[in-house]
């Protein structure tokens, strides 16, 4: 390194701890990395590990009761430990930016687009009519479709895509010198998200900022950083360049957290996810050895007494591990591999559904969720429905279950029609269906144990009581993997995944035949989802129930799923074997959903980007509804006609103009050109 | 179940009661809370216990000398019936507490299940129940009270119990319809609903323990209005009659009298203030600890 101006960012030793009842939590322990100016720096590991407490340090916002306990942090030369309340203010105004996930949480609602970004110029000595036109020119640069109307705007007529690009805006308004992003695209579409990755890159490259990006997604941060460091309780375990951790780890955690991803089209039937065993240690607790010993399959009694240095890898790549030379051996979890009965798909199916259309009446308007969907499901099978936020997926499942009644169309239950409301429905065909909601907390009532949840929905689905009923609690908890101990406990004793459990043993309380999974593993950290999904696999292998899954995650949908339906606009789009829809030929739509999903792998997926947001379902575009944003768009025939839904191959429907062997020929081509 | 119930006590329960305890532990560290709760621990056993707290019958022992200022003997002074003001005062939280409590209890009551109604059933019920809730609010209590004890045309201390428990309904159904509005919305409602549960169920089993708190909050601090209501009622002559003891009743027969025989009103005042005061003191406690 032969720099002579200081690095942006230079954080050694780092000791944060929290004071909980009267006791000093360590929360990060001598936490040392540093950051270039103009290099961009992530920061990985599930929740709790300390990511956004080190970003929260570094901005010197930490809570009331968090406090650096030790070490030094330095962005561009400065001591931001040592700063006073106006040195803390001019650091804030001039040198550090921070973006945080939800950037309606952000924005202040009340207030217009132009008065907040404005007032971000303001600070740095602005006058009024200087910054508005700077904010005009900022908004430009973050690329916003139609700029000086989007200042006119309240922040709840942008959509999330827009938020985050005015947050961003008005980070850079100070030509930071370093920009913290928290996890800045998890809420957002994974079409959304690319193009936000897209812009936050150009920019960076742009202005020379130095940026920390925190995520809990391994393949933003392969696609956004040039160095990784991983967290886990608190200390860093490797650290080193982006593709290197991600290709070749050096700690059993890195190597543990790549396995558990749903990657490189695996699928249920190729065999279970690896999984992390155990839990992260409690906050504060004291670690003599190794912070991961406890829950690493490598470990022996020096690990568990002896803290390992962190020792240099190679050149720039370092693992806090004894045993590093070995961690890609680390042995997996043994699970039994399990049996897959193939779907047969002779018989009449479970749920088959109808032209199902609903129409919201909103402030007037006609919104259009559902148009014409038909699909059939058969037992043991999974459905996977993928699609951008509005694009019907959801709706369609809540109409499944009769929580919103369809406009027209039918749902059939073994042939026979289902009452288009839950209230008509009788309790067989309420047991028959049964939902694991995307929010654990929400699910589950947190003023009853799990034992009362459990048996209450054991009384009602399966209709049994007394014991009975305590035998089949016996049976399911020790199905989904719970613990006795867990049944006396509320939900917030547990944590996300074991809640996730408790949900699922109860959609599961009376032998559903079909199960809608809503997200089920999006609020949870990936070692979690791994284990979710192989027990969603292992009930559907012994039960023979059937899946309506629903995810944004494509990884995780075509591991669980036999067939997919990709939904646009409340259209099905295309509709086929998941091998077939992953592989293609894909209709267009699918083909740049896929291309905006940042790889681990890095690879050439980066061909196509949607431009824009999802049109209003108030006021859909005509002919083909995605002719707006289709990157294969023919000309007028898409303007004017709505292509039918045809069996293109064998299983294997698709709603577009383009005949599949043109579509193979050019998806083909442009992979060969990637 | 005795496989169950025999297993070792888990951490569970262990870990609620640590939740509870350390709402108490928080109400007990504040010294205005803990100075309300024994004040309202005084008036109680009062109450409870006239004969043991007051030195002279408060109504059959009238042969002392009429209207004497306060003394070491009557430390309140005398009334101009000749009865011991000190062991009035002392006697005459009965009547008010009785009252009042069993107001807040009818008004919680009534109101919570309102509240629950009209917040998870929705529709055409919460319309018309809600505009009928802001007609209601829209009045001001004490005329109302007065207006509706005049017109049933009897003032006995249960009439005065159950008009003020059912003024206090809306107010009370106003709260808790707004929680359960929240928590309608949570999937815990909608996974209850696809498994066949019916509505009474759901509100009162799934949905009532988790606005509980609103509840007790709200308990709270409505009994320190009902306090104060029934002292003005009872000032204004309605409610408990003479010659019972009671701090209102008393107010109302002499503050004409208040020059010079001032101790008659000032004492009285003053108790319906400390038990009001302290009433007030200890739901705000309540509010804070369950608001955290």
């Amino acid at each position: 390194m032969t720099d002579v101006a200081p690095r942006a960012l230079d954080v050694s030793d780092l000791e944060v701890v929290y004071r909980v009842r009267g006791i000093d939590r360590p929360v990060l322990r001598g936490v040392t990395f540093s950051i270039g100016r103009g290099d961009s720096y992530g920061l990985v590991g599930e929740s709790g590990c300390g990511k956004s407490t080190a970003a929260l340090a570094i901005v010197r916002y930490l809570a009331g009761n968090g406090r650096v306990a030790g070490g030094a942090i330095s962005v561009a030369g400065k001591d931001v430990l040592a700063l006073g309340q106006r040195g803390l203010r001019e650091y804030h105004a001039r040198t550090v930016s921070m973006v945080y996930q939800n950037p309606g949480a952000a924005l202040n609602p009340s207030l217009r687009i132009g008065t907040q970004v404005a007032e971000a110029f303001a600070v740095l000595g602005a006058t009024k009519s200087e910054a508005e036109e700077r904010s005009l020119a900022a908004l430009m640069r973050v690329q916003i479709a139609d700029p000086s109307s989007v200042l006119a705007r309240y922040p709840h007529q942008l959509s999330g895509g827009m938020q985050q690009r005015v947050v961003i805006a008005m980070a850079l308004a100070k030509d930071p010198t370093l920009l913290i992003l928290d996890e800045p695209t998890t809420g957002l579409d994974a079409t959304v998200e690319a193009e936000v990755l897209d812009l936050v890159k150009q920019l960076q490259a742009e202005l020379d900022t130095a940026v920390l990006f925190i995520s809990h997604n391994l393949g933003v941060i392969s696609k956004m950083c040039d160095r990784v460091g991983v967290l886990y309780a608190g200390r860093l375990v490797e650290e080193g360049p982006v593709e290197t951790v991600l290709q070749d780890p050096r700690h059993p955690y890195t190597v543990g957290l790549l396995r558990c991803i749903p990657r490189g089209g695996v699928r249920k039937d190729h065999g279970r996810l690896d999984t992390i065993p155990g839990f992260l240690p409690p906050l504060g607790v004291e670690i003599l050895g190794c912070v991961y010993a406890d829950r690493c399959a490598l470990a022996d009694e020096r690990c568990r007494t002896d803290e390992p240095p962190f020792e240099t890898v190679v050149t720039g790549h370092a693992s806090r591990c004894w045993y590093h030379e070995r961690a890609a051996s680390l042995p997996r979890v043994e699970v039994a591999d399990i049996e897959l009965p193939a779907v047969d798909r002779t018989g009449t199916p479970l749920v088959e559904i109808q032209e199902l259309t609903k129409v919201f009446k909103q402030r007037g308007q006609d919104v259009h969720a559902l148009t014409e969907v038909s699909a059939a499901i058969w037992p043991g099978e999974t459905l996977g429905l993928v699609g951008e936020s509005g694009s019907g997926k959801t709706t369609l499942a809540r109409t499944l279950l009769g929580i919103v009644p369809p406009t027209s169309g039918v749902a059939l239950l073994d042939g026979s029609p289902l009452p288009p409301r839950y209230q008509k429905r009788s309790q067989e065909q309420l047991r028959a269906l049964q939902i694991v909601f995307q929010n654990p907390d929400s699910a589950l009532n947190r003023r009853h144990s799990v034992r009362r949840i459990l048996l209450r929905s054991l009384k009602k689905l399966a209709g049994i009581g007394g014991s009975a009923a305590e035998a089949r609690m016996q049976d399911l908890v020790a199905r989904v993997r719970l613990t006795e101990r867990t049944l006396t406990q509320k939900p917030v004793q547990l944590s996300g995944g074991l809640k996730q459990r408790v949900a699922i043993a109860r959609a599961f309380a009376g032998d559903p035949r079909l199960v809608v999974c809503d997200e089920p593993t999006s609020a949870l950290d990936v070692s979690v989802q791994a284990a979710i999904l192989n027990l969603l696999v292992e009930l559907q292998a012994e039960k023979r129930v059937a899946y309506v899954f629903i995810s944004h995650d494509l990884g995780v949908v075509r591991y669980l799923s036999d067939r997919i339906a990709v939904l646009y606009l409340g259209r099905v789009q295309e509709l086929g074997p998941a091998d077939v829809v992953f592989d293609g030929p894909h209709h267009p739509y699918t083909e740049a959903l896929l291309s905006a999903v940042p790889t681990i792998d890095g690879g050439g997926r980066d061909r196509i980007r949607l431009e824009g947001d999802v049109p209003s379902a108030a006021s859909p575009p005509t002919g083909c509804v995605f002719h707006t944003r289709c990157p294969r768009f023919l000309g007028s025939i898409c303007v004017e006609q709505e292509p039918p839904l045809v069996e293109v191959e064998d299983g294997h429907h698709m709603r577009c103009h383009i005949p599949i062997e043109e579509l193979r020929v050019m998806q083909r081509k442009e992979r060969a050109t990637a | 179940m005795s496989t169950l119930a025999s297993t070792p006590p888990p951490l569970a329960r262990t870990e609620a009661r640590a939740a509870r305890s350390e709402r108490l532990r928080l109400l007990a560290r504040s010294p205005l809370v803990v100075g309300g709760g024994i004040v309202i621990a005084f008036w109680i056993f009062c109450a409870l216990f006239p004969g043991v707290v007051c030195p002279h019958n408060p109504i059959f022992d009238n042969n002392f000398v009429p209207s004497q200022p306060p003394s070491w003997a009557h430390p309140f002074g005398t009334d101009t019936n000749g009865r011991d003001v000190f062991s009035r005062v002392l006697a005459g939280s009965r009547a008010i507490l009785q009252i009042s409590i069993a107001a807040t209890v009818i008004g919680t009551v009534l109101g919570t299940s309102l509240g629950l109604l009209t917040g998870y059933l929705r529709g055409v019920v919460d319309d018309v129940a809600s505009r009928f809730i802001d007609a209601i609010l829209s009045l001001p209590l004490i005329v109302t009270a007065i207006f509706v004890v005049t017109a049933v045309g009897n003032s006995g201390r249960w009439v005065v119990t159950l008009i003020i428990g059912l003024i206090f309904t809306p107010v009370i159904a106003r709260t808790v319809r707004a929680g359960v509005l929240a928590e309608a919305e949570l999937d815990y409602v909608q996974a209850a609903r696809l498994r066949g549960e019916r509505s009474h169920y759901i509100m009162f089993s799934e949905i009532l323990p988790n606005v509980m708190s609103l509840v007790v909050v709200e308990f709270t601090v409505r009994l320190g209005y009902a306090i104060f209501a029934i002292a003005t009622l009872g000032f204004l002559g309605f409610g408990v009659a003479p010659p019972s003891p009671d701090w209102a009743a008393q107010i109302y027969q002499y503050y004409t009298l208040i020059d010079p025989y001032w101790w008659m009103t000032l004492f009285p005042a003053l108790a319906i203030a400390s038990l009001v005061v302290a009433v007030n003191l200890v739901a705000d406690g309540v509010r804070e600890a369950y608001e955290r």
